[in-house]
């Protein structure tokens, strides 16, 4: 784990090297364009993600002054189709760096712009057809439930009851949940339920009370998202329960963050599931034309544990997630 | 022939609406006997006190909707309007808490009540000067209070100073004599909307206007008025839940309250009220709030169905609920 993100981090530093050198012997006027279409701020992560990407525009096209890039935001799969249509009629676009709404709807528009001669980066959720990218971001979803249960299994020395929050039934929630299920089930820790709250915070809390009035003792929680882990948390408190010695969440947003720096006994840890992942790929990208550097692959984000030491790293103060 | 039908016809009518009067709360009686029967721990004191607090923002939203739906309107902004009003409420006490300490909280509650009502007057307006459906009109603000909190916190959530949070939390956790505050709220709230609605010259014209807009027209009724003050009622009635709400988690999210107005209308007509206008029951919609969250809250406490299922067993409860009431009230 840790050699992988070494590995990531000396990649990224030589394609950035790479690039600088090759930006400053080309001309200063706007040779490459890179449209970017992500998902509206709906919600806290994907509210991260149009944070993020604004921020890394801003600093490529400082570091790149021939580059130009342009983020669309879309509010549903549709939108993003016709932001696809517009970005391609209005632009000779270079490269694409999209994190599709859906995997099926998007596809086919996709293939539409890669036919054109567009460098294709798909960020997050992949395309029904792998063979359109050009270069694939993700973080890893499995990791983040099989970290946090590893975790979990050595902090309770392999035997408790534990209660499981779901978020909304997608290809995401199924796969964190499977790896940590997955490593739970070599222990002999007993999940004692596990349901829906929607990644929604009331729910969470609604959710945790009833699960706090069926179940007499609790050893952890796993809220598998830091949002509705703070539902959960408010849940605890009131009902004043002594006995939940953890609760975990997931994704790494800034409050959370927050506790895991000021060593909070109850939440020591959170797991990345980082939106700032579209301003890796908005780097690679910006790469593989600036720097001449190759980027054609796929790349995946691990999800390392963030505890108190190394928590600075994944703290965006300024971030809304 | 004809004075013998003329006889018999208010008896008849008077037994009808006892009988629909009564049903959400035999329905109520049928479930919590059901929870009482999956789980020991249902009828827990804490567990008991839990839902029905939980249930006050449903069942305070449900009495202003009670007056938009009697009316024969429907606002299908509250979710997202309680969400905005929320909003607006935090960055209020948020600005005033240097200056006004925990003042900042009753009239930060004062701008929200304010914020609240406005925002029922504009949807009201719209419906009655503009001339336009209700369910559109609304559906149009919905999207627009939603987009206003989004871009009030970015995407991510907008949470209340936390010199304010200890001074203000005891609104929703605390409790009167072992009454949590919310179902005080919940009840003084319900007892004004019944007086409202059942004693009042106002009241009267909101059911009359909702049976037949024309004919309340014709005896002199201004049918537009009626119909915009139902909308405001409905604007307070948010911002009173949105009060009790901030309490709770202390933060507003793009996904605060979404998806509440159907829980709302739900509620509402579950209690009794038609949807088409004309007959209202603030306490059946009280009751009709609480059946939703105990509904939900079994579901948890049983083991019985599969996570994935839960959704489907709360739909056929709801619609059997119906069904009863329909098949009792018919006879």
């Amino acid at each position: 784990m840790e050699l992988r993100t070494k590995g990531a981090a000396l990649l990224s530093a030589a394609a950035i090297a790479g690039a600088l050198t090759g930006a400053a012997a080309q001309a200063q006027d706007k040779d490459f364009t890179i449209a970017v279409s992500i998902p509206a701020a709906t919600h806290g992560w994907t509210g991260g993600v149009v944070y993020h990407a604004q921020e890394a525009e801003k600093q490529l096209e400082a570091a790149y002054p021939n580059i130009d890039v342009i983020v669309s935001t879309a509010s549903s799969a549709t939108a993003q189709v016709a932001s696809l249509e517009d970005l391609s009629a209005t632009n000779e676009l270079d490269a694409l760096v999209i994190l599709p709404f859906t995997s099926e709807e998007l596809t086919g528009p996709v293939e539409q712009v890669a036919s054109n001669g567009t460098f294709i980066t798909v960020v997050d959720r992949g395309l029904s057809d792998p063979s359109i990218q050009d270069l694939y971001v993700a973080g890893d979803n499995i990791a983040v439930g099989a970290n946090t249960a590893k975790w979990l299994v050595e902090k309770l020395g392999g035997t408790g009851e534990i209660v499981v929050l779901r978020g909304i039934p997608t290809v995401i929630d199924d796969e964190r949940i499977k790896g940590f299920q997955d490593v739970i089930d070599q222990s002999d820790i007993k999940i004692l339920d596990i349901q829906y709250a929607n990644w929604n915070q009331d729910e969470a809390f609604t959710l945790m009370q009833d699960y706090l009035g069926k179940y007499p003792n609790i050893d952890a929680v796993w809220a598998n998202d830091d949002d509705m882990l703070l539902g959960v948390i408010e849940a605890v408190d009131q009902a004043g329960r002594e006995d939940v010695q953890y609760m975990l969440g997931g994704n790494g947003m800034k409050q959370v963050i927050e506790m895991v720096k000021a060593g909070d006994e109850r939440t020591p840890i959170s797991t990345p599931y980082p939106p700032s992942m579209i301003a890796s790929a908005m780097y690679m990208t910006a790469a593989q034309f600036a720097g001449q550097a190759p980027m054609r692959g796929s790349f995946k984000l691990d999800a390392p544990l963030i505890t108190p030491e190394n928590a600075d790293q994944f703290y965006f103060p300024d971030s809304p997630f | 022939m004809s004075s013998a039908e003329i006889a018999t016809l208010p008896e008849s009518e008077g037994f009808r609406i006892r009988w629909g009067d009564l049903a959400p709360f035999i329905a109520l009686g049928v479930i919590i006997l059901l929870g009482t029967m999956i789980n020991s721990n249902f009828m827990s004191a804490n567990n008991m006190l839990n839902v029905i607090t939980r249930s006050a923002f449903i069942a305070i939203i449900g009495v202003g909707a009670t007056f938009v739906i009697a009316t024969g309107g429907l606002d299908l902004s509250i979710g997202s309007m309680l969400a905005f009003v929320v909003g607006i409420m935090i960055m209020a006490m948020n600005a005033l808490a240097p200056s006004l300490g925990p003042w900042a909280i009753p009239v930060g509650a004062l701008v929200a009540l304010v914020v609240g009502s406005l925002c029922g007057l504009m949807n009201g307006l719209i419906v009655t000067v503009g001339r336009i459906e209700p369910f559109i009109v609304t559906l149009g603000t919905m999207g627009i209070f939603r987009a206003l909190i989004t871009y009030m916190t970015d995407g991510g959530s907008l949470s209340i100073d936390r010199s304010l949070r200890a001074a203000y939390r005891p609104l929703y956790f605390g409790d009167f004599l072992g009454v949590p505050y919310p179902v005080i709220i919940t009840l003084v709230i319900a007892l004004l909307g019944a007086f409202i609605l059942y004693r009042t010259k106002y009241g009267r014209r909101v059911t009359a206007v909702g049976s037949n807009a024309d004919v309340a027209r014709f005896s002199g009724v201004h049918v537009g008025g009626v119909r915009t003050m139902a909308f405001v009622i409905q604007g307070f009635c948010v911002a009173v839940a949105a009060i009790c709400y901030v309490p709770r988690l202390g933060a507003a999210t793009p996904t605060t309250g979404q998806l509440w107005e159907l829980q709302v209308i739900t509620a509402v007509v579950i209690g009794g009220t038609l949807l088409r206008g004309g007959k209202a029951h603030i306490w059946g919609t009280v009751a009709g709030a609480l059946i939703l969250e105990v509904i939900a809250n079994v579901m948890v406490l049983s083991d019985m169905v599969s996570e994935y299922l839960v959704a489907a067993v709360q739909g056929a409860i709801i619609i059997i609920a119906m069904l009863a009431h329909r098949f009792t009230s018919s006879r």
